[in-house]
Formats: structure tokens, C-alpha cells, sequence
């Protein structure tokens, strides 16, 4: 019974090797890690704070996706690596900033007085704990480095549910919500329950209400082309 | 890197004093040992206490109560009476409390409370208040530097004045200094020490505290440490409170309950902890209220149960333990939140023991302290007036001869995470929930020599860059600190006081109804009791 964690060390050549460990059985993959870095290797580079889900802070990939490594049993033969789409800065440690300057990019905040007896309508969007395992979950990152991405959208729709955030709504129209192909594995990805993928059709709806258009269609010519006559 | 306050840690208290600092006009930079929102804040789940009218006064005695004689009634009334506005700061930021049908706030019940005045976001109430407080920090461009681990304060020897920390930030190995007119420590509490058996995170390891001893500030009332009766067996993850208040029973191995699960935090404690010392198992048990109403009120519960024991709450008993939770003490400040003993330095949240939860805590009351007094620190600080502001000043240096030492002078002969461990399990069970002289001592004695041996322990990975095996070490060099206080504190308070129980003095005393008080000479650790006026 073994993992295999992918290691990654900048200073050294080859800079990047897979390495086998013993699975200690019973104990999260978070728990392995410390077991594996107290009692084999003290220089493997994880982070990893609250043990129970909330933090956000030990998100890594097993076998291609993205799950907090505090809430998963490691299996015989699963594959650990960092997450995808962060720069690598040492073994599962990445840099989260890149991620999380989405925020700012879209200024998911609250810009006007909060809507009270909105409270409960944001329950679930309002959980996040900025895990980055959507972000790390999203194709369209593969393909559009400057997507926003999905927890900095649920944030955009969760303040524009509970004030008036029209500047958000402007925000999220380039690299935003258009360019989300619904694919739906954020939501899979998940671990807090949340939806981002149903956040962006609704602020797909609420940038439409603001007066904008999906410019897909605006490209489409459906097959007819109408300027010639019939 | 200069600014005019600097906040040493982003939970909960330190983004309301840094959001206040910018809310004054003046300039902050808020550093944290990992990324902002990785504080316990987040893992608070039951709820935030707020009163008003004729409330303020009950939930003021309410406090009062639980602190066994060593809160104060002046500290505990501010924070009562600022307590609706607190909560009317945090609505206004956006977090979404919970709702009832009809729109009005949501309260509920908790245990201590003569009324009920508990707001609460479900059991996600402290994570919910840490993410819309970085939210409002980004809105309001507040600076943060992220890995930045905490190494000292810097202070002018004479004045006794801070002007700054040092810091190792942790992705580039390097030492630093951010230099502040004044200075807000809000590292949290010491639950960490009893490393293994406590609800905590990684990383409560005290350093904050550590820190102001060792620049010759105090410390005071760390025997102080909340068990909470319910952590899972083998793994000390939290099962809230309100699983008991649902209506769970605490049972044994025979099957039979024990104690009255609704009784305070302490009490509880104990008698399970009596159950375990005569080798029964003690269990939840919440089997009774079927697996419907478990998914709609515990839920995190459920999928942690799953995850840690594999079991299924709904048709398994749940094993249970005691283990460390929230620590009372902590740095010795006044009426101002400032650290006695050194000027122009403020602690707020757990890491301050500002008299306000004395021996034992309010439910409800640790999410209101970080708010409450988060803002009036952060006011304070603004209104500091530094004298001797970035004059030269020698800790650099000495910290970067530290640092060199840990890697080519520290021989690693013993491997400190076996003795982090063995620490953790020699305080649990000698200087947890029930304590006596005998094994006091023994801890006490344990613990010296392993600060003896601090130099032949040391760090295998030698790296610079991301070397968490260093700030593993130095972390535990601030336990060994921390925890000799605790042990300090509890041997010498002969009687039985709140969290503090003693099986040979099992009464309450009045002569120690007095403050444990810490602090280092040419850093020996100096302790005495001090009255309570």
C-alpha cells in the first residue's frame, strides 16, 4: 500500500521527481503527510491548518482532481501532486496569489449598504474557503490564463445578491462569466457544497439585466445570413 | 518595510483592528505565519453574542460568572455594552447571519447564557466572519504579507517602547524587519502545547505570547485552558457543542450516562476524563435522533465522523475524548489592550488575556472579544503616540545569528517531533482537565530538560526557501516557552478555579483569587500571583 507524491524543489536537478510512500492506514491524506514528514522525510512541504475542512489551506490534486487533503483517505496507488494552474513554489506548496488576485480583479466585496434580508440567500455561496480546488478544477483555465475563474464569480454573485455591486457586474463581462463553458466540474469539485457553475447562469441572467449580451452569439450567424435576401 | 501600526496575525481580531487602523486614515500592514484566512476564526462555529437594553447588564454578570472571580467588570462591561454594535459592523460588512422567516436575526441558546443572545451564520459563524472581514480588507487595499513568521518583537531596551518585529518569511528564508509606529499582536491562543490533543490547528503554538515575554512584557493566567468535553477519540476533531444541546447523550462502555451533558464545559470534561482514568471508553451518542435530523443539523459532524472514525453517527456510537480548546490566558495587558510592561504594543484575541474570560469562558463570548476589542485595539494603536520611532535597533541581527545557528550549530541529535509529541501527551494527561502536584512536577521537570536539550535538536532539511521544517522547530521552541508558564501557573495555584482543577486542592480559595503574572529576568521566567483589586 503506497502513495506516490510528486516532489518539487526549484534548487534542485531533476527538479521535479515522483516519490513512493507507505499509506498509514486509517488516517487522512493530510495526517499521512505529517506522519510522512515527522517520521521519513522532514522535508517534505505541505500546508495544512484546521484538520476539519475549513481552512482551505491543504488543497492538492489525487489522481488528476482536486480535494482538501484533510477530508480524503489515501488509497493504494494514488498519485499527489500539486494543484493545478499555481506556480509550484516546493513540493505540494503553491502560490496562491495569482488565484486570489481574482478577487480584486472583480472587486467581490460588498460596494453598497448589505441587503439585510439577503442573508440566507447567500448560505451556501457565502461557505467558500478560498481552497482554490474549483480554480484548480476549471478547463478554461488551460486554455485562458486571465479567466477569472470559479470561486472569484460565486463570491461576484453572492455580493451582488446581497447589495447593489454594479461594478462587479461590468467587471465580470471580460474573462468572466461568458467565458465559463458549463462544464460543471467546479461544482464537482466543491468540498463546501457550493455551485458555482448555477452562480454563473444566474449572473449570466443579472449581467443581461444590466444591459449586457452574450457575445457568443453576437459571432453567430446561426447558418443564414440574413444580409443577402432571400 | 515601514507603516504606522502593524498587525501581527489575520484572524478574526486582527483584521477588525486593522480594518479600524484604515478607518482612522492611518497605514497597516498585516503579516500572518500562513495565508489570511487559514485562522482558527474559521473553525468557531457556534455563534457571536450580542445584547442590548436590559440584556447588557445580565450578559455582563453572565460573563462575570463564568470567569470565576478574575474577570473585570470594567473590561466585561465595554465589551457587553459595545457588543450591539459589533455585531451591526460585522451586518454591515455582509455577513449573512442566519434569518428566521420572518427576517430577524436568528439567536440561539448557549450553555452559561441566562438569555438567549447567540447570532449565529449555521455552524459556520467564525469561517463566514473571516472571509467577509479579508473580503471588506481587499476592499479597503490593506496590505498583508502572507508566510511572514513571527520572530520578535523589536524594542528600545531603555524606553521599553516597540517599534517593530522581526520575521522569517517563510518563502524566500529571509530575515526582515517591518518597522511600525505601534505594534497589535494577534497571534492566538496556546491550545497547540498539548500538541495531539487539542481542537486546535496547527501552528497555536503561543509564538505571540513567547514573543512579549521575551521582550520583557508579561504573560499572566495561562493555567487557564478550556477542555471541551467532546473531540473525536483518535483524531481530537471538534464535535460542536450542539450536538449535546440537540439532545446526544455522553455514555460509557457499560452503557450507562455519567453526568448531566448539558453542564458546563469543565464539569463535562472531568467527568469524562474520570471515565476514561478507570480504562472506559466514553461515547456520544446521538443515534436516538435519526439520521434526517443528524444531516440537517450536524452536518460537518456527519462528514467528519465519516472521514476520521468511519463511522455513521446515526447508527454508531461516536468516540469521544476531552481535549484542549481555547486558552484563557495569555499577554498581561491593561484597560487599553496594551501589553503591560512595554509601551506602544497591543494584544487583542485569544493571545491577550485582557480579564475578560478570567478562569473559564462564556460560549459565544470569543467571537465577540475579537470584534469588540479587535476595533477598540485598533483605535488604540492609531492613537499611540511612538517617541523613538525606527531608531537602530540590534534584534535583526540577533535573529539572523539564530536562525544561522539553528542551521550549522544545532546538532539534531534528537528529533524534536518526537518530544513535540511526547510533550503533548505528558501535559494532557498531567496538566489537562484535572491536575495535581505530583504530576505537575513531573511535566515541569520533563519539560526543563527538553529546553536543555533545545541546541542538540535542530532541523534535518536544510533549504532556505519554504522550510517548514524550520518554522516546525521554532514553533516548538515557543511551546517549550509557553508551556512552562502553564505549568508554572497551575502548580502554583493550589485550589480549584473554573478550567483550573486541582484533585489535591479541589476547593476554590480566595486567597488565589489573584492573576497568575509571568515574565523573563536575563531570561529566567519570573512568576508571582497578583491581586485582584
Amino acid at each position: 500500500m503506497k502513495i506516490t507524491i510528486k516532489r518539487f524543489d526549484k534548487r534542485k536537478e531533476p527538479q521535479s521527481i515522483d516519490m513512493n510512500y507507505p499509506i498509514f492506514e486509517g488516517l487522512t491524506l493530510l495526517e499521512n503527510f505529517i506522519k510522512i514528514k515527522t517520521t521519513i522525510d522532514p522535508t517534505l512541504s505541505f500546508n495544512g491548518v484546521c484538520r476539519s475542512g475549513v481552512c482551505g489551506s491543504c488543497s492538492v490534486m489525487v489522481n488528476g482532481k482536486a480535494v482538501l487533503a484533510c477530508s480524503y483517505k489515501p488509497k493504494d496507488g494514488d498519485h499527489i501532486e500539486p494543484l493545478n494552474y499555481h506556480e509550484v513554489k516546493r513540493d505540494l506548496i503553491v502560490d496562491r496569489s495569482k488565484a486570489q488576485d481574482t478577487l480584486k480583479t472583480a472587486k467581490t466585496w460588498l460596494q453598497s449598504d448589505a441587503r439585510k434580508e439577503n442573508a440566507n440567500k447567500v448560505e451556501v455561496q457565502s461557505s467558500c474557503i478560498l481552497c482554490d480546488s474549483c480554480f484548480a478544477s476549471c478547463p478554461v483555465m488551460a486554455v485562458n490564463e486571465n479567466f477569472l475563474g470559479p470561486f472569484a464569480l460565486t463570491k461576484a454573485y453572492r455580493y451582488a445578491i446581497q447589495g447593489e455591486n454594479r461594478e462587479t457586474i461590468d467587471l465580470i463581462q471580460q474573462n468572466g462569466v461568458w467565458d465559463c463553458t458549463l462544464c460543471g466540474e467546479c461544482t464537482l469539485a466543491c468540498p463546501q457544497g457550493i455551485d458555482p457553475k448555477m452562480d454563473i447562469m444566474n449572473l449570466r441572467s443579472k449581467s443581461v439585466q444590466a444591459g449586457y449580451c452574450d457575445p457568443n452569439f453576437a459571432n453567430m450567424s446561426f447558418g443564414l445570413d440574413f444580409t443577402q435576401g432571400f | 518595510m515601514t507603516t504606522d501600526v502593524l498587525v501581527i496575525g489575520s484572524g478574526g481580531a486582527g483584521l477588525s483592528a486593522a480594518l479600524k487602523v484604515k478607518e482612522l486614515g492611518a497605514d497597516v500592514i498585516v503579516t500572518t505565519k500562513t495565508l489570511p484566512t487559514n485562522a482558527n476564526t474559521c473553525m468557531a462555529q457556534g455563534g457571536f453574542n450580542a445584547s442590548f437594553g436590559d440584556d447588557i447588564a445580565i450578559h455582563t454578570d453572565d460573563t462575570l460568572r463564568s470567569s470565576y472571580g478574575l474577570g473585570s467588570k470594567t473590561m466585561i462591561e465595554q465589551m457587553c455594552k459595545s457588543s450591539q454594535n459589533a455585531l451591526d459592523w460585522l451586518i454591515s460588512k455582509g455577513v449573512p447571519f442566519s434569518l428566521n422567516e420572518n427576517n430577524e436575526l436568528e439567536t440561539r441558546f448557549m450553555g452559561g447564557s441566562t438569555n438567549k443572545r447567540t447570532y449565529y451564520a449555521e455552524d459556520y459563524t467564525g469561517l463566514k466572519i473571516l472571509q467577509t472581514l479579508y473580503d471588506e480588507c481587499l476592499k479597503n487595499d490593506i496590505k498583508f504579507q502572507t508566510n511572514r513568521y513571527l520572530l520578535n518583537l523589536i524594542i528600545d531596551k531603555e524606553t521599553k517602547e516597540v517599534s517593530g518585529a522581526t520575521f522569517l518569511d517563510i518563502g524566500s528564508g529571509n530575515i526582515e524587519e517591518i518597522r511600525a509606529k505601534s505594534v497589535i499582536v494577534a497571534t492566538g491562543g496556546y491550545s497547540g502545547v498539548y500538541h495531539g490533543f487539542t481542537t486546535n490547528g496547527f501552528g497555536s503554538s503561543g509564538d505571540g505570547i513567547a514573543a512579549v515575554v521575551r521582550a520583557g512584557g508579561m504573560a499572566s493566567d495561562l493555567e487557564f485552558v478550556q477542555f471541551h468535553p467532546t473531540a473525536l477519540k483518535r483524531s481530537s476533531i471538534l464535535i460542536s457543542e450542539a450536538a449535546r444541546g440537540e439532545g446526544g447523550y455522553l455514555v460509557n462502555s457499560d452503557g450507562v450516562r455519567f453526568v448531566d451533558e448539558l453542564a458546563p464545559r469543565d464539569i463535562v470534561s472531568r467527568a469524562i476524563s474520570n471515565e476514561l482514568n478507570q480504562n472506559k471508553e466514553v461515547f456520544l451518542d446521538v443515534r436516538h435522533l435519526g439520521s434526517e435530523k443528524l444531516s440537517h443539523l450536524l452536518p460537518q459532524e456527519l462528514k467528519l465522523c465519516k472521514i476520521y472514525e468511519n463511522i455513521d453517527m446515526a447508527n454508531d456510537l461516536i468516540p469521544i475524548k476531552s481535549v484542549a480548546h481555547y486558552t484563557m490566558g495569555g499577554i498581561e495587558v491593561d484597560q487599553k489592550l496594551q501589553a503591560k510592561g512595554l509601551k506602544g504594543c497591543f494584544a487583542v484575541g485569544e493571545c491577550s488575556n485582557a480579564h475578560i474570560h478570567g478562569a473559564n469562558r462564556l460560549g459565544g463570548n470569543s467571537l465577540l472579544e475579537i470584534i469588540s476589542i479587535g476595533l477598540i485595539a485598533g483605535e488604540n494603536a492609531v492613537n499611540y503616540e511612538s517617541q523613538n520611532r525606527f531608531k537602530e535597533n540590534s534584534q535583526l541581527a540577533k535573529d539572523k545569528a539564530f536562525i544561522n545557528a539553528v542551521y550549522n550549530n544545532f546538532t539534531n541529535q534528537i528529533n524534536f517531533y518526537e518530544k513535540r509529541e511526547f510533550l503533548g501527551k505528558i501535559l494532557y494527561h498531567n496538566a489537562g482537565v484535572s491536575r495535581n502536584d505530583t504530576g505537575l512536577k513531573g511535566v515541569l521537570a520533563a519539560l526543563r530538560q527538553m529546553q536543555r536539550e533545545f541546541t542538540f535538536m535542530g532541523i534535518s532539511d536544510k533549504s532556505k526557501e519554504l522550510n517548514t521544517n524550520l518554522i516546525d522547530f521554532i514553533e516548538f521552541g515557543n511551546t517549550l516557552e509557553v508551556a512552562e508558564m502553564l505549568l508554572v501557573g497551575a502548580l502554583h495555584r493550589n485550589e480549584s478555579r473554573g478550567a483550573h482543577y486541582r484533585e489535591d486542592f479541589q476547593q476554590t480559595n480566595d486567597t488565589f483569587k489573584a492573576h497568575s503574572i509571568f515574565w523573563k529576568e536575563d531570561g529566567v521566567l519570573c512568576a508571582e500571583f497578583k491581586d485582584i483589586r
